[in-house]
């Protein structure tokens, strides 16, 4: 597969592998083809037609994306051709979409628009066809907002929802004129099997698939002398959010953002990394008592796997998907939920604030939390134990809104007594970081040892391979856990949904012998969430990624376990790991669901 | 009525000798098989006029363990309506093509993909099926062949959008490369033929490539059966030699008062009665005049028609019949529609046809598929030749 090609790109010759297309010869030597429907991490569809191109010889363009090169092929990419084709295959967008772009959600970061920018002058040519279709709105959802009127049919969504995450919410329905995407029966988003991962969100070039955005609502809670709002950011925030206020991807900004929420009002800027670690403790003691009861006691009934309870497009999948398997996951709640719970409850008798007065505020980057947040479970403490998610992409809108300078922020910590975390905590952000965290501890409460890995990092679990196998032989360990000498322990990592689909239709079949299994939603885990900024890459992923790792090994404290807020919480308040508060607090239930 | 154009009946004839055809043929090697349909030199009748004989070859030369034999009955080109006249009185003609093809590729199974519209025809179709795998057993043929019926959309007649429909997917048209020879049906070499191509294959098969040959003009050789509609006293399905004037044409199957013609159905040409003389029935060629392709349906218009309302009907069925998939076909036939009612409303200057001429010459050009790119034909023939009426 090693025999080259080689063409000419707008009279630049150029020598690439067999079976590339023209796009990727042509980005090769850095001639820009503008795209639509195309995208890195699904496959060609070939249907916007806004990259076509002139190939000597032939009467009709070629699209960019998805014709291979040949030997001798001549393309044009800027020909009068070409230039008057693109144009009005734009135009004829704009005429299905309904371009309200000064008051759109998507408003400068809208893909169709950064088109027209470049190729439409004065007004679009073609008729409105968006008042001909008696368009609604879909916005039941928690998480979701579909806006038909907006959508350009570049079905990246479709292959979104399908491929990456074998979901199958959204589909393709009708054709002609009529065509759109839909859902089963054309039931709102909230209704189907939508997972609210917003995988769809972060491919959709303009504003028809958007989150369902908490800004005002927010802004409403600091505004209000009443109220104390209390503010949480999970793992992968902190590594993306540079890149919606004109950061480089990889960009570590955890002490800009606290200043930053400091400084927009909140009166306490708490972690999730805190109840990260907490998630930790309570999901690796549920692990080891699943092991007991099922390895020692054998009792029948007990389920291993145990798989993960963090990632809550994951959870929804499985109601869906997998509603007989539910005893699968960990009833641990994820370190959002964990993290609700314990703000309106030990955080606020702590600094004496009527729970009742308190508006707990999460920062994700993630769609799928602020459908946990609603979940009828996740009120232990009385109140809703979060009462509104905003994802990185809105906290970046909120910062500007605020007039906040970011980059020139000052280096700012987070409050104590739920603010303290652990390089442990930190990798939650990265798929295989949950695994890594729970084994850093659980094998030092098995053994009484560190983990024997080199600097801590358990480094096959990490990596973006879709499914990722480890195993842990477990030697002398303490007299407590003696029915685990000699056994291996076996865990597997599984992100993006898909991937979750294989790995558990294996254990469906009693084909998976592991004891443990990590899967997140996304690709990449949190960092590849619905609600990062955009655009999304392999590349992007794989830098954020680096910094999650680059952050952990920053930590002083790398093991949850050894989080003195964590010793803290559970001598003056939890007792003891899986107590009778743990099982009030921090520990739910699932439901199942239906696929259609 | 004149007699003017040579009537054949090459294909309706009503012959019942495919045992023999069979026996004959599979005694020859598949190159001289092959050889003879080249040197035939009959291109496909659904409309696009791809060689036939070089179809089989590339598909014959195609690696792969398992190959098929798709029978094209999708007939959905608005006027056209031949094939489901061949698959209810010669579909052994068919059948036959089917399986020397078959042999020649080396594909064992067949279907035949049927319009949902002609569920009717299936009983009769399927008795000659088993009469004709009877036939194919007896003689040790590996090849069987089932029906397939659509659900009715015109898209998938394509043949890459015919596939996904088999796949039990939507039906939407692929990109192309790989080509059906390649990658076909579940991804494999896949023959697609129109039900009349197959059923021309047998009478070369029967009496050689120079008695077809014989027939028609250059580039264009044989006989072909029209579908012959509109404002005709005698509509009906007529096999006539390739190569006639469109005037010659319209001698003998007009009312007298003919404006214009439709040939090739909504996705063909409009030719208005000062061109009739120029335009020869057949592939493009290198014929003086305008050679129109065509897969054999012939609207005739009369002076009381208005082109508007034809090119009115025409694009309402494309708004209707585009798959969606892909921007130009979706969005252009919709703003062709529109365009052509606001200009007749006066709402648009009639300064716009030129922008929708240009559209419609934009989507020839980058639609992903036969359908979006053939909107053109209609829509700027019509437009073009009859701009008065579009207007007033």
């Amino acid at each position: 597969m090693d025999e080259k090609v080689n063409l000419k790109i707008d009279n630049l010759s150029v020598s690439v592998d067999t079976g590339t297309t023209i796009l990727e010869a042509a980005r090769k030597i850095n001639i820009r083809i503008p795209t639509l429907c195309h995208h890195e991490d699904l496959c060609v569809a070939g249907n916007c037609r806004v990259c076509v191109v002139e190939e000597s010889g032939m009467g009709r363009l070629q699209p960019a994306c998805a014709i291979p090169v040949s030997e001798g092929m001549e393309i044009h990419t800027n020909s009068m051709k070409v230039r008057n084709a693109r144009k009005q295959i734009i135009e004829l967008l704009i005429s299905e979409h309904r371009a309200e772009c000064t008051t759109c959600y998507k408003n400068g970061k809208c893909e169709l628009q950064a088109l027209s920018n470049e190729y439409i002058v004065g007004e679009s040519g073609f008729l409105p066809l968006v008042p001909l279709k008696g368009y609604t709105i879909d916005e039941f959802s928690p998480s979701i907002i579909k806006d038909d009127s907006k959508c350009i049919r570049c079905q990246r969504c479709v292959r979104t929802c399908d491929q990456l995450q074998s979901v199958g919410a959204l589909t393709v329905a009708h054709k002609g004129g009529e065509m759109k995407i839909s859902t089963f029966f054309d039931k709102p988003i909230y209704e189907v099997v939508c997972t609210n991962c917003g995988q769809c969100v972060n491919r959709c070039p303009t504003g028809a698939l958007t989150e369902k955005t908490y800004i005002n609502e927010v802004w409403n809670a600091i505004d209000n002398p009443e109220k104390f709002v209390v503010v949480q950011t999970a793992p992968a925030v902190r590594i993306a959010l540079g890149e919606a206020l004109d950061m480089e991807p990889g960009e570590i900004v955890t002490g800009k953002m606290v200043a930053a929420l400091r400084r927009m009002g909140f009166n306490a800027v708490l972690d999730t990394d805190w109840s990260a670690d907490l998630t930790i403790i309570e999901e690796g003691n549920e692990l080891l008592q699943r092991l007991k009861r099922v390895l020692k006691d054998k009792e029948p009934g007990v389920k291993i796997p145990m798989t993960t309870s963090c990632s809550p497009g994951w959870i929804k999948f499985i109601e869906h998907t997998f509603p007989d398997f539910l005893e699968h996951l960990s009833t641990a709640k994820s370190p959002q939920q964990m993290f609700g719970a314990l703000a309106k409850t030990f955080y606020a008798g702590k600094i004496g604030v009527e729970p009742s007065n308190m508006v707990s505020v999460s920062v994700m980057p993630c769609t799928a939390k602020k459908f946990e947040a609603n979940r009828p479970e996740m009120r232990a403490s009385g109140y809703q134990d979060v009462d509104f998610v905003v994802t990185t992409r809105e906290l970046a809108m909120m910062i500007k809104q605020a007039g906040i300078d970011f980059r020139s922020l000052p280096d700012d910590d987070y409050d104590t007594i739920m603010g303290e975390s652990t390089g442990a905590s930190v990798i939650f952000g990265a798929t295989g970081g949950v695994m890594e965290a729970a084994l850093r501890t659980v094998y030092e409460v098995v053994t009484g040892r560190e983990i024997p890995f080199d600097g801590l990092n358990i480094m096959p679990v990490r990596g973006m391979e879709n499914v990722r196998e480890a195993s842990l032989k477990i030697e002398n360990p303490l007299p407590e856990w003696d029915f685990l000498d000699g056994v291996e322990v076996k865990t597997c990592v599984a992100h993006g949904l898909s991937n979750a689909k294989k790995v558990m239709e294996q254990v469906k079949n009693g084909e998976a012998d592991y004891h443990f299994i990590e899967i997140m939603a996304c690709p990449g885990g949190c960092l590849g969430g619905g609600g990062q900024p955009l655009p999304t890459s392999p590349e992007i992923r794989k830098k954020r990624a680096e910094a999650i790792y680059r952050e952990d090994a920053g930590k002083k404290i790398r093991k949850s376990h050894e989080n003195p807020e964590i010793i803290q919480v559970y001598e003056e308040f939890l007792v003891e790991p899986l107590g009778h508060k743990s099982h009030e607090l921090l520990h739910t239930t699932y439901t199942p669901r239906n696929r259609y | 009525m004149k007699k003017g154009l040579k009537r054949l009946d090459l294909i309706f004839k009503n012959e019942h000798d495919c045992d023999v055809i069979l026996k004959k043929s599979l005694n020859r090697s598949n190159e001289e098989l092959v050889e003879d349909l080249i040197s035939s030199g009959l291109k496909g009748r659904g409309g696009a006029g791809f060689p036939t004989g070089l179809k089989w070859k590339l598909t014959a030369e195609a690696p792969g363990d398992e190959k098929y034999v798709i029978c094209n009955a999708d007939e959905g080109e608005p006027g056209t309506f031949k094939d489901r006249e061949i698959l209810s009185s010669v579909p052994h003609k068919v059948l036959t093509g089917m399986a020397i093809c078959g042999r020649i590729v080396g594909a064992q199974r067949g279907f035949i993909y049927l319009r949902g519209e002609y569920k009717f025809l299936i009983p009769e179709l399927q008795k000659a099926i088993n009469d004709f795998h009877e036939l194919t057993d007896k003689m040790k043929l590996p090849f069987r062949v089932e029906i397939f019926t659509g659900a009715g959309a015109y898209i998938c007649g394509e043949e890459s959008a015919l596939f996904e429909s088999m796949e039990g997917h939507r039906g939407e048209p692929r990109n192309k490369p790989p080509y059906p020879t390649d990658a076909g049906y579940r991804n494999r070499p896949t023959v697609i033929n129109n039900v009349e191509t197959l059923a021309h294959t047998y009478s070369i098969l029967k009496y050689g490539p120079e008695k077809f040959r014989d027939l028609g003009v250059k580039d264009s050789r044989g006989s072909k059966v029209f579908s012959v509609s509109g404002d005709t006293p005698i509509p009906g399905i007529y096999e006539l030699e390739f190569g006639m004037t469109l005037q010659k044409f319209v001698d003998d199957f007009g009312d007298g008062d003919a404006k214009a013609v439709q040939v090739g159905g909504a996705a063909g040409f409009c030719v208005p009665r000062k061109k009739f003389d120029k335009t020869v029935i057949g592939y493009q060629g290198k014929l003086t005049g305008i050679s129109l392709p065509t897969g054999g349906s012939m609207m005739i218009f009369n002076s009381s028609r208005s082109m508007y309302n034809v090119l009115h009907n025409y694009l309402d069925f494309f708004v209707e019949e585009s798959c969606g998939q892909c921007t130009p076909c979706r969005v252009g036939t919709q703003q062709l529609l529109l365009g052509i009612e606001a200009v007749k409303r006066g709402d648009k200057s009639s300064q716009y046809l030129e922008k929708l001429l240009e559209l419609a010459e934009t989507m020839r050009v980058t639609a992903k598929c036969g359908l979006g790119q053939s909107v053109a034909n209609s829509f700027s023939s019509i437009v073009e030749n009859f701009r008065e009426e579009m207007i007033y």
